[in-house]
């Protein structure tokens, strides 16, 4: 069986500023992977090349099937969900709208009920449906969108550094909810992070990105305890 | 006394007129925070069109009207396809520069199709006086004209916040990269704000020249563009309600200001409402309505 997601040769970048330099690596149905990497290395860019927000050669395929020209609105509808770096929630709209709009690609009537179990899950989102998501706090725009590109019910979902500038307490919640999501529903997620220690415990694989290649890959468990890996790219 | 409230219902009808022309810049500054300066152009350009409709093929006035709103919705949608969507949406001047040249192009071909010299239009409201006092009277043309504005911003907002296709709209609106994110064909989605904003200028052209003391020709929509672009910024360029309030407050400067406070010679009028246009956006940066440009991180 193929790969949810199976990435070859990926090369790609912003015009003349090249940043990605051939990347391989997959992830597999169910799993949890993430991608490591210090600032600048790429991983947002590798993201944004997955739902097809900029231009790449190479091939990206999902479940077999090639996306790499596609266009963000059809890769939605082929089951990829992505929450930006910086939550990308839509600032002026209610939570609700957030919400509504995250099933934007759907056409099923069951719209409201993963409404319901979202706001059942987040009780503070139920508080503050009325409210613009550009009021909320930090923390709770990350759980809006996290929720709301849940509503698009994906096979896959990207996560770029979903715990910057949140609380230690916040984040772990966080994780903790990706760890079950993943178990309850088979949900693929695809996590780019700089907290390695956090995303290492919730993940079964690792890739380490450098300067736009993968320098490293390895089973999640193995990483975190490989005293060099730990030292020299994990800083923990 | 009189005559003070006679200046009054001036304002309100020069306001609404100006409201509608501002609503149709909101619709598009909402979504790609640009200017448009050609609407006041494709306003004009919808006035003739149901002139023709309504004089060369006999089509009742308000179904000319209607008929024109959508030919020039069309219109629109073909020019966002051609000229604005192969553009960055967020490098603003080369947008900027079409829209200008899109206001000489339509204002040129408006002249060699229909000439410089004024026409008459007919009438979209009955004609007399819904009111007198003494000499102020309040016509039904500011009548009707007041209640166009507020059934078209009450369908508008019916149309933003209860539709699929509104919602998609607000949504580029907020947050274009994330739009896309979850779905939403960017493209075609300001296509229909393009299309919506003509159809919404044509009728604002059609009831400003429906006044019998006006007549249709090529520039006339040139005075209304600056009234109009003021009356949105003052309202803060993302609100339609705030399009209405600035539309009346620009009606106001030009026709309660400008009489009473006598340095300000009559023809200055329009430099008048950009001054304090200017001034309130000094204290007030975002607008009486606008959005202020807060984020959080
Ligand atoms: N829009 C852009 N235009 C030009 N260059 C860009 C653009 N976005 C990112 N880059 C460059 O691409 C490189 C990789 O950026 P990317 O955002 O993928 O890094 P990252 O690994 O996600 O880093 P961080 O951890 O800081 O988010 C950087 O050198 C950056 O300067
Ligand atoms: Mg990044």
């Amino acid at each position: 069986m193929s790969p949810m997601l199976e990435v070859k040769d990926l090369r790609g970048g912003y015009g003349l500023v090249k940043v990605l330099h051939g990347l391989d690596f997959h992830v597999n149905e169910s799993e949890v992977v993430v991608i490591l990497g210090a600032n600048g290395a790429g991983k947002t860019t590798t993201l944004r090349a997955i739902s097809g927000m900029i231009q790449t050669t190479g091939s990206v395929k999902l479940a077999g099937e090639e996306i790499n020209s596609a266009k963000p609105a059809d890769i939605v509808r082929k089951g990829v969900a992505h929450v930006p770096q910086g939550r990308g929630t839509f600032p002026e709209l209610s939570v609700e709208d957030n919400l509504t709009v995250g099933a934007y690609a759907r056409k099923d009537n069951e719209v409201q009920a993963d409404m319901d179990k979202w706001y059942e899950i987040y009780p503070v989102l139920f508080e503050r449906r009325t409210q613009t998501a550009g009021s909320l706090s930090g923390g709770e725009q990350q759980m809006l969108a996290v929720a709301r590109a849940l509503m698009s019910r994906p096979e896959l979902v990207l996560l770029d550094e979903p715990s910057l500038g949140l609380a230690p307490l916040i984040v772990e919640d966080l994780f903790e909810r990706f760890a079950e999501i993943n178990k309850k529903s088979g949900t693929t997620l695809l996590v780019v992070e700089q907290n390695a220690q956090l995303a290492l415990g919730i993940a079964d694989r690792a890739y380490v990105l450098e300067a736009g290649t993968i320098a490293i890959e390895g089973d999640a468990a193995d990483l975190i305890d490989d005293d060099t890996i730990r030292k020299v790219y994990l800083g923990i | 006394m009189q005559l003070f409230v006679q200046r009054l219902f001036d304002a309100l009808a020069n306001g609404s007129t100006y409201a509608l022309v501002a609503v149709a810049l909101v619709l598009i500054f909402k979504a790609t925070t640009l200017v448009n300066f050609a609407q006041g152009e494709l306003a004009m350009l919808g006035a003739f069109v149901t002139l023709v409709l309504a004089y060369e093929q006999g089509i009742p006035m308000w179904l000319a009207v209607f008929l024109a709103m959508i030919i020039l919705g069309v219109f629109a949608a073909g020019v966002e396809r051609v000229l604005i969507r192969p553009f960055d949406p967020a490098d603003h001047l080369p947008l900027v520069i079409i829209t200008l040249g899109l206001f000489l192009g339509i204002n040129a071909m408006a002249g060699i199709v229909w000439r410089f010299d004024p026409r008459s239009f007919p009438e979209l409201f009955p004609s007399g006086n819904a009111f007198t006092w003494g000499s102020a009277s309040l016509r039904w043309y500011t009548v009707f004209t007041v209640l166009t504005v507020l059934v078209t911003i009450g369908l508008l907002q019916l149309l933003l916040n209860k539709t699929k296709i509104g919602l998609a709209f607000r949504a580029v609106s907020s947050n274009l990269e994330s739009s896309e994110l979850v779905g939403i064909r960017v493209g075609p989605t300001l296509q229909f704000g393009w299309a919506l904003a003509a159809a919404v200028g044509t009728l604002g052209a059609a009831v400003y020249v429906a006044d019998p003391f006006r007549q249709l020709e090529p520039s006339i929509m040139l005075r209304v563009l600056i009234f109009a672009v003021s009356a949105a910024a003052l309202g803060g360029l993302d609100s339609l309600w705030g399009a209405l309030a600035g539309g009346i407050a620009i009606g106001a400067i030009q026709s309660l200001v400008v009489p009473y406070v006598p340095f300000i010679p009559n023809e200055l009028g329009l430099a008048a409402a950009v001054v304090v246009l200017m001034l309130v956006l000094l204290v007030r940066p975002a607008g009486l309505f606008g959005t202020p440009a807060v984020s959080r991180v």
